[in-house]
């Protein structure tokens, strides 16, 4: 099963290697990753694989959530339905 | 395929431009509840909607954890409870009130609709008694909301019930005058009301819907807004309507997904996508702003009604397409407290009582959420109902009014229920009697439906 992953926020030393290092250890595997900077804002979206996952997504993202607070950033862990949803007919 | 611009649209509107599902709501018949021994009536009630709704809250925050989309509201509907006082020996409505906020304290969801009646051909059984027992029931409760159909278009307008309902509304909101006469914004007057309407305080399950059924109300006025403030310069009218469209296809979806997910979820029957702009007292989540971002000064000018019948109309399209079945209301609503850019038009004077009436002709519901001096008398609030009623019995459209005498308080003043309810200024209100039209009763005829003009 998909996610995805989506971190917006200033842009600062580390932050791949904190969301990847918190993925390997909840063991969602990373499978896509694309980042951007405009104007200081740094947005990265990671599709991942959740199937062995050692949690529910809820519980990922609440996870995740609390590394964005740390990180002073908005990261998001969701599955992917509503922007397929949203944007697809 | 994912695209990386679809993704951060949608994260955006969520965070930014407060997108979200505005409710959840289940739908649940108690029509199997009926029993002579009124209490024996209420454990029923209460035991049928804590075994059926015990796992809705639960459910609904762990989609909206899972997938990312808030969920702001859960809520219940019930089959109109005088349906239930008929067959019951000189029952007490407030006990069946009592019984629903229970239910609803118990299962954690924040309003229960259905102390309702539907009285527009006449009263049956229980019906009298359960407007005559609302203020009351809603000043002894938390959670129950109250809506009363006295008027349709195939059966035009019941003049007794519009007298009663005037009387009652006050009633209520004196009966919770310590409390913001909170009373009268959870009591709601309709013509044409829809049986699947998942917003309060008008919810109530009709009694051509399944047992049980979850329909979806969705939000986005702010990401409609945004999208127009973002694109829409230098565009001309029809082109501002098509922006419209594709965003009330985003949001609609949305909700479209939450509700097969929580349907599926709980194994209960998905009933409607009700395609609606509900506005929050939040900044920027505004019908009223979105108006403005059309290109008017202030909400309640001339160019209002123009402006939002097309609001309205390109919400619908938009959303249709989104969606497998479409009810409840499905329009932008335009209660003025609940709405940051509204207060802020009615506090100017801009947007007036008049100009609200004929803004409820070309979108949903009514007069809503208007606050109203408090010495306004009955026959006034009935001539409102009656003018409110009239609208929607001749265009064939839903019409509601919701307005709160402000006991004790006149023009200048405000009143502030609180979270979405928002707070509002007294509105002035023509004070000149149409007591004598009112004591009249009986009925307004049902309407001519061809030779339209």
């Amino acid at each position: 099963m998909k996610a995805v992953i989506t971190v917006i926020g200033k842009d600062r030393v580390g932050i791949l290697a904190r969301v990847s290092g918190a993925c390997a250890e909840h063991n969602v595997n990373v499978l896509e990753v694309t980042q951007n900077i405009l104007q200081g804002l740094f947005s990265m979206i990671m599709v991942v694989d959740v199937t062995n996952a050692d949690m529910e997504i809820d519980q990922l993202a609440s996870v995740f959530g609390k590394l964005g607070e740390e990180l002073g950033m908005d990261i998001r862990f969701t599955r992917t339905e509503l922007y397929e949803a949203m944007h697809h007919i | 395929m994912l695209n990386t611009n679809d993704i951060l649209e949608s994260i955006r509107m969520i965070s930014d431009e407060n997108l979200d599902v505005r409710t959840v709501t289940m739908g649940i018949s108690l029509l199997d509840c009926a029993d002579p021994d009124p209490k024996k009536a209420c454990e029923k009630i209460y035991n049928k909607i804590t075994t059926k709704a015990k796992d809705l809250v639960s459910t609904a925050e762990k989609i909206s954890a899972t997938y990312g989309i808030p969920i702001v509201n859960k809520r219940i509907s019930v089959t109109p409870i005088a349906m239930l006082l008929g067959c019951a020996e000189n029952p007490d409505p407030v006990e069946y009130a009592i019984a629903l906020d229970r239910a609803a304290k118990a299962v954690g969801v924040n309003f229960i609709g259905g102390f309702s009646a539907l009285v527009h051909k006449g009263f049956s059984a229980g019906d009298r008694a359960l407007i005559e027992a609302i203020p009351e029931a809603l000043a002894k409760t938390d959670f129950v909301c109250s809506s009363i159909n006295i008027g349709s278009t195939k059966s035009g307008i019941n003049m007794d019930a519009v007298k009663l309902m005037g009387e009652i509304v006050r009633k209520t909101a004196e009966a919770t005058a310590d409390n913001q006469c909170m009373g009268a914004a959870k009591l709601v007057v309709f013509c044409n009301a829809p049986e699947d309407n998942p917003f309060m305080a008008g919810a109530f399950h009709g009694p051509g819907e399944p047992d049980c059924v979850i329909h979806v109300g969705v939000s986005g006025p702010g990401a409609v807004r945004a999208a127009l403030a973002k694109n829409a310069k230098g565009l001309a009218t029809d082109e501002v309507a098509e922006l419209i469209k594709r965003t009330a296809f985003k949001i609609t979806r949305m909700g479209q997904l939450v509700g097969n997910l929580v349907s599926k979820e709980l194994g209960i029957p998905f009933g409607i996508v009700d395609l609606s702009l509900a506005p929050t007292p939040a900044i920027g989540d505004s019908v009223a702003n979105i108006l403005e971002e059309i290109g008017l000064d202030t909400c309640g000018g001339c160019g209002t009604t123009a402006a939002l019948a097309m609001l309205n109309d390109a919400v619908k399209k938009g959303g249709v397409m989104a969606s497998n079945h479409v009810g409840g209301l499905s329009g932008a609503f335009i209660p003025v407290s609940e709405d940051d850019g509204m207060i802020k038009a009615a506090e100017c004077g801009c947007l007036t009582l008049e100009k609200l009436e004929a803004m409820t002709a070309v979108c949903s519901v009514g007069i809503d959420m208007v606050v109203v001096p408090g010495d306004t008398p009955a026959a006034v609030i009935s001539g409102l109902i009656a003018d409110e009623a009239a609208i929607g019995m001749v265009n064939s459209k839903t019409t509601a009014v919701r307005v709160i005498p402000a006991i004790g308080k006149t023009v200048g003043d405000t009143l502030d229920f609180g979270g979405l309810l928002g707070y509002g200024p007294v509105m002035p209100i023509n004070m000149t009697s149409p007591q004598v039209f009112i004591d009249r009763g009986g009925r307004i005829p049902a309407p001519m439906q061809a030779l339209k003009n």
